[in-house]
């Protein structure tokens, strides 16, 4: 069954090709279905997949599929081949899963677009290009998919390219993922240059057998290249910027690529080259760190934002922010648990908001809905489904994979990782249900145009929800603690240091047996503070968000604008550029000083023709003088000078 | 006694006569008769040296020269003739086209 | 069967047919050139096929006596290295020649440039004597001079002059450089020969190297074009018509990086290698450089030429990295940029044959009006941008891997070229063809024709075909790369070895000192 996996790419590819060359001349129903059924199929053989891989004993879960030599020269070698382990396999079945839900969601979304085919065409192509990221067995093939994705975000961003602000965020967000694969891309040189390979398989054994000591040079170096390739893709500080413009997006694509799917590849990456990154503790720290830091930033900037979509953006970022942070202190099961169910759950939100937004005839601004719940009764309640899962409320998913890093972050990093993440989880509990508040409750601010229109969404886009928000209840328990299924999974990729090196720690008697439950009480009582003040604030005393806001105005400002980060950016790197380009570079050294030279080497030949062709008379009798003057000189010579 | 050194003299006294002429004339017949005046010079010190060298290939020499400037004169004469009929005028430093 | 000369000198049997051919009807000589040069694609195609893919030996070979009392010969082969730049050239000749369709000013004489032209490129890049190689060189000048000065835009005779000039400028030094050689393999072999094959095995002093190697470079240099000799570039692509740029940006500009891999490294090894950090810096400064000037022109054939400084930076790092990555790297970016920069040139005049104008701020939101057009320029902006799977990628990374082995700090700037090309591309892309439609004019466009899809198929399956499957070009390198690096590598020890050892026992070694007193 495993021979199989080659059939995952191609469904996608085939729904590509086809709706790309022939979609204009085929009807809606059939590109959408077609695509559907492409994204559909491709999940039936992962989980056939999945099951071939658990028939086999856990420590052979490896499986690799040549299928071409793709990039040979000298000793480079670059084989487009494909590799199945746990890793990749629980993350063929999220994309596709995920996939197959937000396909079928997007055939009611986007049924008025002019562009429909072309939307469907790009939507395969990136599930396509997302597998071929996760089931790569090499680093440059994984730089394939890597670019792929960041060139279906790219079209699907600026989707409504007629708008100036869509075209803009999609070019910011493929220049911005470029400046990481900038990093990436050096990276697999540096692992080239240093393993003579770049297969994972040969990489990761080159490790394993110890070859490098704790903390080489070499290795940090590795690591931190790539990490600059995962800060591009999954949108972790400084390189974030592009992920809040993304939502310029039909809300479908936000919820594919912009949470559920490609902004998680760097978690991904992470954790498929765990073993290199084990090896540098000051990458890891690195790691962590910004992890938490971008947690916690984009946790902040999320408070105040009025646009539906751009909250869960931060909040995405916020999210991506627990994943590294994860990543970073060693529990990379931890990461990869909350990437599915972040999958989940976020996924559930972005669908939802683009359902009110659906409702609302394109309405985003928050500040322009309240009292919504009555009208669309499914999307609320997947939409509460989704808030109480991102909160961290038990037992939702989100609880217990947030629970899970925090622990880890206590365990295996230090106190300050454990505090900010938490005091992050606070503000992520508030913002949601702040957005929850202001969307759903509370009087009505839609105005009267919108109102007419206001309906529930077709059966279509609810069913996804309906079937995301199972997930988000259930995601959880896959790797609820005790019997963590998912980590014994992942064991082999990921290592035994999952749950059991805490658990040893634990019951060495360095915590206590008590603290994983503390922690437990601990994170749910935090989520329950952030949601009792947002409802204190949106529901009890709606003037109070306001009174504050005037309070702390140079707070609120410098949030609402995001730390101005855009902008430093502008004045600092993109102005001077273009500056620099145009007034220096071209105008004054290519116009003035190079072409100048060359002009002026033109004009001096010029001149001396001048002068000299004075001496062209046109007279005979002038050019016979010279002659005779010439033969008198040569007896000269001929007579004196010797 | 005349030696060849008067001969050769000679010559280029009458050699330099006809590239100063030449040089400095403006009417054409002028110059021409300049050009022959070169020739002839030439020719004197062909001959002055034939007979010193007692050898026969200088005067061999004049004849070809002497034909030449034979067919020479008729020719240029003829140009000259040509070109009063067209710009009444001899002077060289009128007939500075090539082309009227 | 000579199939080299049949390649080479078929364009001009063509030309024969044209002479006699009533210069009114445009379209009888339009479509016989066409035919004629997919003839000699045709003719090309068991080059490839027949391609002895594990001999390193040049193949196809001709040799015939042309002047044989200085020792001249008609002496031409194909090795993997120049393989490829011939099968770019034959493949870009009917398109270039489908994209003039619209030339209606002397049709007759433009196709006889145009044919005229490819006789001198195919000779260029076959040529193994060195006398034939210039006489091709100079040949292959003077229908570009010709296409630029008559069919050319308003400033078209200061472009074509100063494109005639500035080569004329470097391939007077290479003159020079050639007849020296001449000499010096006559005092070492005591033959008269230009034979190429020949002076590869003369050991010549580090001294006669360097400067001859200062020579082939300066000519090639300008012909890459490399920073700080590239302004002829952007004067000649603006005023060369849609064809002219093509053929200037898909094959001779690679005459340049083709004259390095021939001749300045495997004759000069040991100054290549001294070169090396001279021109890798020039290489890099071209690379960010032009991506930088590129992003702020308004024009968009200026823009293209700036980013073609850029591509060709890349390709000279490839190749003064000095392994096998660095070097079948940049060939495969020599071919790359060919396709990718050429199908670039043929879009933008496509716009300008239905606008009028190359200026970007007189389009934005063309895809609206051409949905299919703007899928080719996507493509091809993709493939300039080097995106994995597309074939700019193939060659862009495998010349960085190759830098990067031998040096990781020029590597490493370099690599930031990449950030920038998506910068100026995307941004240009984004201004012609996203946002709303400003000017009415633009309205009325229409999306690509028949003969236009045709033009730019060919490209795109091309495109494609390198970025999925470049096996299919590499191997056929392989060998002769690695023979070539074989070449250099040997020719530095012996070189170095022959210091050391100095004036003892080789009778060659006087030769060699001797040369070098008069060099320097």
């Amino acid at each position: 069954m495993l021979n199989l996996v080659a059939l995952i790419l191609l469904f996608p590819l085939i729904g590509t090709v086809i709706n790309g060359l022939a979609g204009k001349r085929l009807r809606k129903e059939t590109v959408g279905y077609l695509a559907c059924g492409a994204i559909g199929l491709s999940f039936l053989v992962s989980f056939m997949v999945f099951i071939g891989l658990l028939q086999l004993p856990p420590d052979e879960r490896l499986f690799e599929k040549h299928l071409f030599r793709w990039i040979e020269s000298g000793s480079f070698i670059s084989a487009a081949a494909l590799q199945v382990d746990p890793l990749s396999v629980v993350m063929i079945l999220v994309i596709t899963g995920v996939g197959f839900l937000i396909h079928l969601y997007s055939i009611g979304y986007m049924h008025h677009d002019k562009g429909y085919h072309r939307y469907f065409c790009y939507l395969n192509l990136f599930v396509f290009s997302m597998l071929l990221l996760v089931l790569s067995n090499n680093f440059l093939l994984m730089f394939i998919g890597w670019e792929a994705v960041g060139l279906c975000s790219y079209l699907l961003i600026g989707f409504w390219f007629e708008k100036k602000s869509a075209s803009d965020a999609a070019k910011k967000a493929f220049v911005v993922n470029r400046v990481g694969d900038f990093g990436f891309a050096l990276g697999i040189m540096l692992i080239f240059l240093t393993f003579h390979s770049i297969d994972f398989t040969e990489v990761f054994s080159a490790v394993s057998h110890g070859n490098f000591e704790k903390g080489s040079f070499t290795v940090t170096m590795i690591t931190l290249l790539l990490f600059i390739g995962a800060t591009g893709k999954s949108a972790q500080i400084p390189l974030y910027t592009w992920l809040p413009d993304a939502m310029e997006g039909p809300t479908p694509v936000s919820a594919l690529i912009h949470a559920a799917t490609m902004v998680t590849a760097g978690v991904y990456m992470i954790a498929r080259c765990n073993a290199l990154y084990l090896l540098s503790p000051f990458t890891m720290t690195v790691v962590a760190s910004i992890g938490v830091i971008t947690a916690l930033f984009a946790a902040s900037v999320g408070l105040v934002q009025n646009d539906i979509k751009r909250v869960l953006a931060y909040s995405t970022i916020s999210q991506l922010g627990y994943m590294f942070l994860a990543c970073g202190v060693g529990a990379f099961t931890a990461g990869v648990f909350h990437l599915m169910t972040h999958a989940f759950f976020k996924a559930l939100l972005f669908l939802a908001s683009g359902s009110v937004i659906h409702a609302l005839s394109g309405e985003q601004d928050i500040r322009k809905m309240g009292g919504l719940k009555p009208h669309i009764p499914v999307t609320y309640k997947t939409f509460l489904i989704g808030t109480v899962a991102i909160a961290g409320i038990p037992p939702f998913a989100g609880f217990f994979s947030k629970d899970e890093i925090l622990l880890e972050a206590l365990v295996r990093g230090n106190f300050i990782y454990w505090s900010l993440g938490a005091f992050a989880a606070l503000l992520t509990a508030f913002y949601m249900f702040r957005l929850l508040f202001m969307t759903f409750h509370g009087e009505c601010r839609v105005d009267h145009h919108a109102m007419e229109h206001l309906h529930e969404s077709p059966k279509n886009m609810t069913l996804p929800l309906v079937a995301l928000a199972g997930l988000s209840f259930v995601g959880g328990f896959f790797g609820i603690p005790g019997a963590n299924a998912l980590e014994h999974f992942l064991a082999p990729v990921l290592g035994g240091h999952g749950h059991t090196e805490v658990r040893g720690a634990v019951s060495a008697g360095h915590h206590g047996a008590w603290l994983p439950y503390l922690m437990m009480v601990i994170s749910t009582a935090i989520a329950l503070v952030g949601i009792f003040l947002a409802y204190q604030m949106y529901i009890k005393k709606p003037g109070l968000s306001k009174k504050l806001a005037e309070r702390f105005r140079l707070i609120h400002k410098l949030l609402l604008n995001k730390y101005y980060v855009d902008e430093i950016y502008d004045a600092i790197f993109i102005n001077p550029t273009k500056k620099i380009s145009t007034q220096v570079l071209w105008k004054v050294i290519d116009v003035r000083m190079i072409d100048g030279s060359v002009n002026g080497i033109a004009w001096l030949v010029g001149r001396i023709g001048s002068v000299l062709r004075h001496l062209q008379t046109g007279y005979i009798r002038n050019y016979a003088f010279y002659i005779v003057v010439g033969c008198i000189l040569i007896i000269v010579l001929a007579v004196f000078g010797r | 006694m005349i030696t060849i050194t008067h001969y050769l003299v000679l010559s280029a006294i009458l050699f330099t006569v006809g590239v100063i002429g030449v040089l400095i004339r403006r009417n054409a017949i002028i110059i021409f008769m300049c050009i022959e005046l070169m020739l002839n010079a030439v020719n004197l010190s062909f001959v002055a040296c034939a007979h010193y060298l007692n050898s026969m290939q200088g005067q061999l020499f004049v004849f070809f020269t002497m034909t030449v400037a034979a067919a020479e004169a008729a020719v240029g004469l003829a140009i000259i003739v040509a070109v009063f009929r067209n710009k009444e005028t001899i002077n060289i430093d009128d007939i500075n086209i090539m082309k009227w | 069967m000579p199939m080299l000369s049949l390649v080479t000198f078929f364009p001009v049997i063509g030309v024969f047919f044209i002479l006699f051919m009533d210069s009114r009807r445009k379209e009888l000589v339009r479509v016989t050139t066409l035919l004629v040069s997919i003839v000699v694609f045709v003719l090309s195609l068991p080059l490839y096929f027949n391609f002895n893919a594990h001999a390193y030996e040049m193949q196809f070979v001709e040799k015939l006596p042309w002047i044989p009392s200085f020792g001249i010969n008609y002496h031409v082969g194909v090795d993997g290295i120049s393989l490829f730049l011939i099968l770019l050239t034959t493949f870009l000749m009917p398109i270039s020649i489908l994209a003039s369709w619209h030339i209606t000013k002397h049709v007759k004489e433009y196709m006889i440039a145009m044919l005229v032209l490819e006789t001198g490129m195919v000779g260029v890049f076959i040529s193994l004597d060195l006398f034939l190689f210039y006489v091709f060189w100079e040949l292959m000048l003077i229908p570009m001079y010709l296409l630029i000065g008559i069919w050319g835009g308003p400033r078209r005779i200061y472009a074509a002059i100063k494109f005639f000039l500035y080569t004329m400028t470097g391939s007077v030094f290479m003159l020079l450089a050639i007849i020296a050689l001449y000499f010096l393999n006559y005092r070492a072999t005591g033959n008269y020969t230009f034979n190429l094959l020949e002076f590869y095995r003369l050991e010549l002093s580090f001294a006669v190297q360097f400067w001859l190697f200062i020579a082939f470079a300066l000519a090639f240099a300008i012909k890459v074009p490399m920073f700080p000799f590239h302004t002829w570039l952007p004067d000649a692509h603006v005023e060369a018509p849609t064809a002219g740029s093509v053929i200037l940006a898909g094959v001779l500009l690679k005459m340049g990086t083709y004259g390095f891999v021939r001749f300045c490294l495997p004759l000069f090894p040991e100054a290549s290698h001294a070169f090396i950090p001279v021109i890798s810096w020039m290489a890099i400064v071209g690379i960010i450089y032009g991506a930088l000037v590129s992003m702020v022109q308004d024009d968009l054939k200026k823009l293209v030429a700036y980013s073609s400084v850029s591509h060709l930076g890349f390709i000279m790092l490839g190749i003064f990295a000095f392994n096998i990555q660095g070097i079948e790297g940049g060939i495969t970016q020599m071919i790359n940029h060919g396709l990718s920069t050429g199908a670039l040139f043929l879009v933008v005049g496509m716009l300008y044959e239905r606008r009028h104008t190359r200026m970007i701020a007189d389009f934005g939101g063309l895809t609206r009006q051409m949905p299919v057009f703007a899928t080719f320029f996507m493509i091809v902006t993709l493939s300039s941008i080097g995106l994995p799977g597309l074939n700019g990628f193939v060659g862009e990374f495998l010349i960085l891997v190759g830098t990067f082995k031998s040096r990781i700090l020029y590597a490493s700037i370099a690599t930031s070229g990449i950030i920038l090309a998506a910068v100026y591309m995307l941004w240009m892309f984004q201004r012609v063809m996203f946002h709303e439609i400003t000017h009415e004019e633009n309205k009325k466009l229409t999306d690509v024709s028949k003969r236009e899809f045709a033009i730019l198929l060919p490209l795109i399956i091309v495109i494609f075909w390198i970025g999925i499957y470049p096996s299919s070009f590499l191997r056929k390198m392989d060998a002769s790369v690695n023979h070539l690096l074989r070449q250099t590598g040997e020719g530095v020890n012996s070189v170095s070895r022959l210091q050391k050892q100095n004036k003892q026992t080789m009778p060659q070694i006087d030769i060699v000192s001797e040369t070098k007193t008069e060099w320097e």
